[in-house]
C-alpha cells in the first residue's frame, strides 16, 4: 500500500506549515486527561494521549454558540431585528482524532442536514473541516468500536489516516481534502507498507468488548419501550447528564436568549434528554417527569429510534465514554444486551 | 439558508378574545412582500413567534391561506414570551419563523364529510381549517362543528361562531360545560358528551379532527369508537415543548417522530404505532 513518510522533524516543519492555512484543532493534556481545542501558537499535537474525556464534537457544534444578535434600542434602526451570526468558516484541521470519533461526524449529520432543512451553523462548519485521524492502537477495556461499524484503522469520516510509526508517522491520503492537507504541509515522500493489515489486525485484537445489534430493528417499538427492563437500568441513574455531554453523537440543543443592557445574543447551548425541563411544556405538562422515562428516551433513541429511522446502525461509535464516565456505572452495552436479547411473552 | 432566522412582521391588531384576558389574537404584517410570498401555509400548521430578549414559542396558526395579507396567531397567556406578547402594542414589531409542520389531510378530506371537534384554546388550527373549508365550500360535504369552551365567555371568534351558525354552510354544535345565562341558546354539556349527540354518523368517507385538551381528546375518543370511528379516519394534532421546530434539536420526539416536523398532525392510527408519550 502507498502512503506518505513523515519524520519527526518533517512532522514538526508540516505542523508549522499548516498553521498558516488552517486553524488547527488537536489532543492536549488536560489535568489527567485530555481534550480536543483549538491549539494557541506554542501548542502541539499530543498524539500519545489517549482517548480525550469528551468529544471532538465541540469543534463543530460548541458547546454554547450565538446564533443572533438583536438590539434592544428603540433608536436603533435594526431594533428588535434579529441579525445573524455566521459561523467562522476559514478552514480548520482536527489532527490526531481517534477513527470512532471521525465516524460520530456522519451518524450526527444525518440529523442537521436532512432533506427539509439544513442547520447552516453545523454544516458550514462542518464544511470547513479536514480530520486527520490517528489509528488507536492502544483501544480500551470500554472499546467497542468493531460491534457498531467501526475498528481502530476505520477511515470513514477521515480525510489522512496516520499510522504511528517508530520514527515519526505514516499517512494514507483517504480523500481530495486529505491530498491537498499533505500538499500544504509538505509531507510529499511516497513509500510503501506492508504491515497496515498486520498493525490493524493486531489492534482489533486488543478490543475485548462487544455488543450485539442485530434484532433492535425487528423488535417491536412498543415492545421495547414498555418491556420490564427500564425501572432497573434506570434506578441508579441520577440523571446527571454526562453521558449526553460526553457522547459525540449526543445532538440536543436548547436555545435561548441573553440580554445585557439594550442588546443581546439568541444562543444554543448544549441540552440533554436527561433534565425534566427537556420537556417540560407551558402549560406544566410535562411527557417525563420520571427518570426512567428519561433514561429510556436516551438508549431508545441511540438504539432503536435512531436505527428505525435512518436504516444505518445505531446512533453509537462504542468509543466508551459514557460507560468511563457515568458516576454510578451504567453501561450502554448492559442496556443494548437487554434490549437486543428482549424476548416479549407471546414469542 | 437559516432555518432559524425569523421573518420580520408588525402586529396589526390585537383582539381579546375571552373575559379572562388570557387569550388574545394578533393579526400580523410581513415588513417585506417578499418574506409574505415565502410564507405559504396550509391549514393545520404552526410557526414560531419569536421576541427578541424572550425567545419563541410554537403557535398554531389561526388564520386561513385563504385570508390573503396577514396571518393570525391566538395566544395563550402562559409563561416568558406569551406574557411579553400579551403586553405588546398595534405596531410592534415580533418575528415569524415558519410555515412549520405538516397540516390536515386537505387531499384526503377533499370529497368527503368533515366533524371538527375542538375544545378550549386549542380551537386556532380549527378556525383556520373551518374557514378554509368555507372557501372551498364545494369540495366537501357535510361539514360539523362540535366546539366546547368552559363557558360562553370563554368561546373564541364569538363573532365568528354566531355567523357561521348563521350562515347554515356547515353544523354547528356549540357548547360550554355550564353556564348561568338564561339566554344561552346553544348546548350546554362536555364536548364528549355533545359528540355523542351529534356528530355524523361512521363512514368511510367521514373524518374527524381532533383538538383540544387531554381530558377532552381522552373521554371523546371512546364516544368515536362507539360510533365506528376508524382510527385512520380520526386525525388529532398534537402539542410539546419545541425550540428550533424544524425536527433537529430533539426534544419532541415520539419514538421516531419529531412533532415539530413530523407532525403535529398524526391519524390516531399512526399514533397507535408510537409509544404513548
Amino acid at each position: 500500500m502507498k502512503v506518505i513518510k513523515i519524520s519527526t522533524q518533517n512532522w514538526s516543519e508540516g505542523i508549522a506549515k499548516l498553521r498558516n492555512e488552517y486553524r488547527l484543532y488537536a489532543p492536549v493534556k488536560k489535568g489527567t486527561g485530555s481534550q480536543i481545542k483549538e491549539l494557541k501558537p506554542e501548542e502541539n499535537p499530543d498524539l500519545s494521549l489517549k482517548l480525550s474525556r469528551f468529544s471532538p464534537k465541540s469543534v463543530v457544534f460548541p458547546q454554547s454558540q450565538i446564533m443572533f444578535t438583536y438590539s434592544l434600542d428603540e433608536n436603533d434602526k435594526d431594533y428588535n431585528l434579529l441579525k445573524e451570526v455566521k459561523v467562522d468558516s476559514t478552514p480548520r484541521v482536527v489532527i490526531g482524532l481517534k477513527p470512532c470519533d471521525a465516524s460520530s461526524f456522519g451518524i450526527v449529520k444525518r440529523n442537521y442536514d436532512n432533506p427539509d432543512y439544513q442547520d447552516s451553523y453545523w454544516m458550514d462548519s462542518y464544511n470547513s473541516l479536514t480530520l486527520v485521524g490517528c489509528a488507536c492502537d492502544e483501544p480500551a477495556a470500554t472499546c467497542f468500536c468493531l460491534s457498531v461499524g467501526g475498528g481502530p484503522y476505520n477511515e470513514t469520516g477521515l480525510d489522512l489516516l496516520l499510522i504511528t510509526v517508530e520514527d515519526g508517522y505514516l499517512v494514507k491520503v483517504i480523500t481530495d481534502k486529505g491530498k491537498n492537507l499533505v500538499k500544504i504541509a509538505g509531507w510529499t515522500e511516497e513509500t510503501d507498507f506492508d504491515q497496515f493489515e498486520n498493525r490493524q489486525k493486531a489492534a482489533e485484537e486488543k478490543i475485548t468488548s462487544e455488543i450485539q445489534t442485530d434484532r433492535l430493528k425487528e423488535l417491536e417499538v412498543n415492545d421495547l419501550f414498555n418491556a420490564p427492563i427500564w425501572e432497573e437500568m434506570a434506578f441508579s441513574c441520577l440523571n446527571c447528564g454526562t453521558c449526553t455531554y460526553s457522547c459525540p453523537t449526543c445532538w440536543c440543543f436548547d436555545i435561548q436568549d441573553e440580554t445585557r443592557g439594550k442588546s443581546g445574543i439568541r444562543m444554543r447551548n448544549w441540552d440533554s434528554c436527561m433534565y425534566p425541563l427537556f420537556t417540560l411544556e407551558g402549560s406544566g405538562h410535562n411527557p417525563r417527569t420520571e427518570k426512567l422515562q428519561r433514561v429510556r428516551q436516551r438508549f431508545m433513541h441511540k438504539l432503536k429510534y435512531y436505527a428505525d429511522k435512518y436504516d444505518s446502525g445505531i446512533q453509537c461509535v462504542g468509543c466508551g465514554r459514557c460507560i468511563n464516565l457515568c458516576p454510578v456505572n451504567i453501561d450502554i452495552r448492559v442496556v443494548c444486551e437487554k434490549m437486543n436479547d428482549y424476548q416479549t411473552v407471546n414469542q | 439558508m437559516n432555518p432559524y432566522q425569523p421573518y420580520p412582521v408588525r402586529i396589526e391588531e390585537i383582539v381579546t378574545e375571552t373575559a379572562d384576558r388570557m387569550l388574545k389574537t394578533f393579526r400580523l404584517v410581513f415588513l417585506k412582500s417578499e418574506d409574505s410570498d415565502s410564507f405559504q401555509h396550509k391549514a393545520g400548521q404552526f410557526a414560531e413567534l419569536s421576541i427578541p430578549g424572550k425567545g419563541e414559542i410554537p403557535i398554531g396558526i389561526a388564520s386561513s391561506p385563504t385570508e390573503k395579507g396577514f396571518i393570525k396567531f391566538t395566544v395563550n397567556k402562559t409563561g416568558l414570551v406569551t406574557s411579553h406578547l400579551h403586553s405588546m402594542k398595534v405596531g410592534d414589531i415580533i418575528g415569524v419563523r415558519g410555515p412549520l409542520g405538516n397540516w390536515y389531510p386537505w387531499d384526503t378530506l377533499e370529497g368527503g364529510n368533515v366533524v371538527i371537534i375542538g375544545g378550549g384554546f386549542a380551537f386556532s388550527t380549527l378556525r383556520a381549517s373551518i374557514v378554509y373549508m368555507l372557501d372551498n365550500r364545494d369540495r366537501f360535504k357535510d361539514i360539523h362543528v362540535i366546539y366546547g369552551a368552559r363557558s360562553p365567555e370563554l368561546l373564541l371568534y364569538k363573532a365568528e361562531l354566531a355567523a357561521w351558525e348563521a350562515a347554515g354552510d356547515i353544523k354547528m354544535h356549540i357548547t360550554v360545560d355550564a353556564t348561568s345565562d338564561p339566554n344561552w341558546k346553544y348546548n350546554v354539556g362536555f364536548v364528549p358528551t355533545i359528540t355523542e349527540e351529534k356528530a355524523p354518523p361512521a363512514d368511510p368517507d367521514t373524518y374527524a379532527i381532533v383538538c383540544g385538551p387531554p381530558v377532552m381528546i381522552r373521554f371523546t375518543q371512546p364516544v368515536l369508537d362507539k360510533l365506528g370511528y376508524t382510527h385512520q379516519n380520526i386525525i388529532n394534532s398534537l402539542e410539546k415543548r419545541m425550540k428550533c421546530g424544524v425536527g433537529i434539536c430533539g426534544r419532541c420526539n415520539i419514538g421516531d417522530k419529531f412533532v415539530c416536523k413530523d407532525g403535529p398532525v398524526f391519524t390516531l392510527a399512526q399514533l397507535n404505532q408510537l409509544p404513548s408519550e
